[in-house]
């Protein structure tokens, strides 16, 4: 059997608004209502609506010979509730076709793999509860963490929490001569699968598309094609991995993105002896090659294909380190508001706004900040967790007092 | 006694201390009855009509008058040769020079036939203002009557010393900082040079502070006889009652001021590193903007001390008057400060202050903690001390608004008069 398995991530930050120092202690309201909103309504006008109208329609006319499958973040799925339940419902009705599947990952689309066991595994059930309720009880089967982070420790986890498969980046340093296009299993616990981004073809679409400068501009169906057919006729799945936004948001409607989504499976049925499977199927019929170690946590991010868009410079690490230096406290807190803004503040994106990467990768990180600078990410973040902080403390205390009063 | 004066900007519209101090002196020297003529490279129109102001960007040079055109000659020099702008590092500094150097070939006749308009800004073309600014000066001095001649520091020092050779009255320098106490030892030559030639080309020279005169002495080679020290004073001593509450529970110190080499940020963040180990329930703010801003945010963050140590940019308006209210304590940790006002309005919202002993108000203002600038012990141990031994602080509260009392523009503006006189008569 050879296969192409689609997945594509879909997530949106909650934004904080311009949080003062003068707010501290004063204003608890931490996000920006008015930017989120914006971008839902902006991507859902150029990506999500026209996208899913299009997968419903190829779905439907190759009568599930062609599927995909989605991973949307917990702080994606609350903001679709409240901004978009027209997008909502078009993903609905996609799974309600029985050929595209979901994927579970963290609810607040979370580092917390790389500090907490305990908190990882909550924010993975808090995800799995999400899904069941808005897609009519669906519980998924395969695992995607934050960016596609993994390594053989993270694998444990996910693979202790009864999952089959999970999927992380092809990184070159990880595979050496190994080819991304086999099943693989995690190196401590062999029974979880390890499913790994094919990211040149996965880039060619996703980065490289639209790309005037790049040689083998325009991609069409039929060149796409013929790069499949070079593959080796052993090697079985090509793993198509990439953010949704690729569609009309990072390229373009009219880089002619949709018509080739729309011209692929016609070209791949009849010119290649390929299939089209979601990654749970992936795992269940092809027999892994074969364990993998990753010893060092990897991402799909950058040039590095590690950690070091997130986590790693001064300002990240501290953030992240006084953040998480909350959770034992957070725990004990019965308050909605408390434990939505916790979720909300763990979102990796605003530790990826204080990336000081410059040079190689900080185009990239610009295009995607509401920030001028990471300075001014790490002042914004630090005045609203120092809130944060402030508000914790006096539940607790509220809550001490209250025991003793009994 | 009439009184030509330059000035290099004027409240509302100021960007530095220079305005304040010009303001609280006109004021000063309105109370006693002078007629001032004002002059600024830009007025905005909404300035207190205490002097007779004029507008630099309103004067037509009449290009006949022949001398002119000698001065034209000289200043040319400086504007081809210098690219400064004061406020900026190096980084920024290099963007504006790269600009500057491919934007200035221009320097023609036209200059003499139009009218010139200022931004009375700090900008790129600084330089060029500076010396359009001397031209114009030097035609007001022909057609305005005055006796003597008053610029403040070097912007107006060419202003001052063109006004001087046409009318011939004497001048008097104002130096309200130097070029030492902006850029530590490396210093921009071509505004040292303008500082020099001002003070040496002035009749007598008024300074700061003690601190100031003894660089003057001793870096620009002026004789002491010929430097008088004129402390700044404050517009009004009250007590400004402020009902804006403080909204968390912990203490608050600041730091607030350009956050460059001169107000010597860095040392406020080493000591605030050594409070927080003692005692955690402290926050501290470093309001402002400058060239250092992000070394001292990479700083906080290396040091571990992001949710304590805040930065809130540059504050207008009342959200100047706010953090002064909230604030427990008030640093100020100049290397080299002139004179430095900020202090005495952190003790205008009952906040007790520490200032650096490098600093001008250090020698006027007995009721604060005074400390080396580099010493991030002691500043730490006084933080400490001010945050949690009420006495100290309570009793600089009462007396630091009784010392704030005499510290009046009109006292300043009386001794100003007196240098006048004396440089009047030793010129006749």
């Amino acid at each position: 059997m050879r296969t192409i398995c689609f997945y594509f991530q879909v997530h949106q930050p909650y934004r904080l608004k311009p949080y003062r120092f003068f707010d501290i202690g004063d204003d608890h309201h931490y996000w920006d209502d008015f930017l989120n909103r914006s971008v839902m309504r902006k991507v859902a006008q150029k990506c999500y609506l026209p996208m899913n109208a299009l997968l419903l329609e190829m779905i439907n006319k190759y009568n599930g010979a062609f599927k995909v499958s989605f991973s949307m973040s917990g702080v994606f799925l609350d903001q679709l509730e409240t901004y978009a339940p027209d997008v909502l419902e078009s993903f609905q009705k996609l799974v309600a076709t029985g050929h595209c599947e979901l994927l579970n990952e963290t609810y607040a689309h979370t580092l917390a793999a790389l500090k907490s066991k305990d908190e990882f595994q909550s924010m993975v059930k808090k995800h799995q509860e999400k899904i069941k309720k808005l897609f009519n009880g669906y519980k998924p089967k395969v695992f995607r963490n934050t960016e596609l982070i993994y390594s053989d420790q993270i694998g444990a986890m996910v693979a202790e929490m009864g999952f089959d498969a999970i999927l992380t980046e092809g990184a070159k340093h990880v595979l050496g001569w190994k080819s991304p296009n086999y099943v693989y299993v995690n190196s401590i616990d062999p029974k979880l699968k390890v499913l790994l981004k094919n990211f040149q073809l996965s880039d060619d679409i996703a980065f490289r598309f639209g790309n005037k400068g790049w040689d083998d501009y325009p991609l069409t169906t039929d060149k796409f094609v013929k790069w499949i057919n070079n593959v080796p006729q052993e090697e079985e799945t090509i793993n198509l991995f990439m953010d949704y936004e690729t569609f009309g948001e990072h390229q373009w409607a009219e880089t002619g993105i949709f018509e080739f989504m729309r011209a692929l499976p016609d070209a791949v049925f009849s010119k290649t002896n390929f299939t089209f499977s979601t990654p749970s199927e992936v795992a269940d019929k092809i027999s892994p090659v074969g364990k993998i170690h990753v010893p060092i946590p990897i991402s799909w991010a950058d040039e590095e294909r590690d950690l070091t868009a997130w986590l790693g410079n001064d300002l990240q690490d501290e953030a992240f380190d006084r953040l998480f230096e909350m959770e034992k406290l957070v725990k004990g807190i019965d308050d909605d508001d408390i434990q939505r803004d916790w979720a909300y503040l763990q979102t990796s994106d605003h530790f990826y706004y204080m990336c000081t990467k410059f040079f190689s990768d900080g185009d990239i990180h610009a295009y995607f900040s509401p920030y001028d600078s990471p300075y001014e990410a790490f002042i914004n973040y630090m005045n609203v967790l120092s809130d944060f902080m402030i508000r914790v403390k006096e539940k607790l205390s509220e809550k001490e007092a209250k025991v003793s009063d009994v | 006694m009439k009184v030509l004066m330059f000035g290099w900007e004027f409240p509302p519209h100021i960007s530095g201390g220079l305005g304040t101090a010009c303001y609280g002196l006109v004021k000063g020297m309105a109370h006693h009855n002078q007629d001032i003529i004002f002059v600024v490279p830009k007025l905005w129109g909404d300035e207190e009509p205490l002097a007779d102001f004029v507008n630099a960007s309103d004067v037509t040079i009449d290009y006949r008058e022949k001398r002119f055109k000698k001065f034209w000659k000289n200043l040319t020099y400086l504007e081809v040769s210098s690219f400064l702008v004061p406020y900026l590092g190096p980084d920024e500094f290099k963007k504006y020079t790269d600009y500057a150097i491919h934007d200035r070939t221009d320097v023609d006749e036209s200059v003499f036939s139009n009218k010139f308009e200022f931004s009375g800004k700090y900008g790129k073309d600084l330089m060029m203002e500076v010396s359009r600014y001397a031209l114009v000066a030097a035609h007001i001095s022909k057609n305005k009557e005055h006796d003597i001649i008053h610029a403040h520091d070097w912007l107006s020092f060419p202003a001052g010393i063109a006004a001087k050779e046409i009318s011939g009255k004497p001048m008097v320098a104002h130096v309200h900082a130097t070029e030492f106490d902006r850029s530590g030892e490396s210093v921009n030559q071509v505004v040292y040079d303008i500082e020099r030639a001002g003070m040496e080309a002035a009749d007598h020279v008024v300074a700061v502070s003690q601190l100031t005169k003894n660089i003057i002495i001793k870096k620009y080679g002026i004789p002491a006889e010929k430097v008088t020290v004129l402390h700044n004073a404050v517009l009004d001593a009250s007590i400004i009652k402020s009902s804006y509450q403080k909204k968390v529970p912990e203490k608050i110190v600041t730091f607030l001021g350009r956050i460059t080499f001169q107000k010597g940020p860095e040392y406020f963040v080493e000591a605030a590193k050594k409070v927080i180990e003692r005692d955690p329930n402290v926050r501290f703010v470093m309001a402002g903007n400058g060239d250092l801003l992000n070394r001292m945010i990479d700083r906080v963050a290396e040091l571990r001390m992001g949710t304590k140590f805040h930065f809130t940019g540059f504050l207008k308006g009342d959200d100047v008057d706010h953090m002064y209210a909230i604030s427990d304590v008030y640093v100020m940790p100049s290397v080299s400060e002139p004179f430095g006002i900020s202090p005495l309005e952190a003790v205008r919202h009952n906040t007790p202050v520490i200032i650096s002993k490098q600093s001008g108000v250090a020698e006027v203002l007995n009721n604060a903690i005074k400390i080396d600038f580099w010493d991030i012990d002691s500043m730490a141990d006084a933080i400490f001390a001010l945050l949690h031994y009420d006495g100290i602080s309570k009793m600089f509260k009462e007396l630091g608004t009784e010392e704030l009392k005499k510290l009046k523009w009109e006292h300043v503006a009386e001794k100003l008069i007196t240098v006048y006189r004396k440089t009047l008569s030793k010129k006749s």
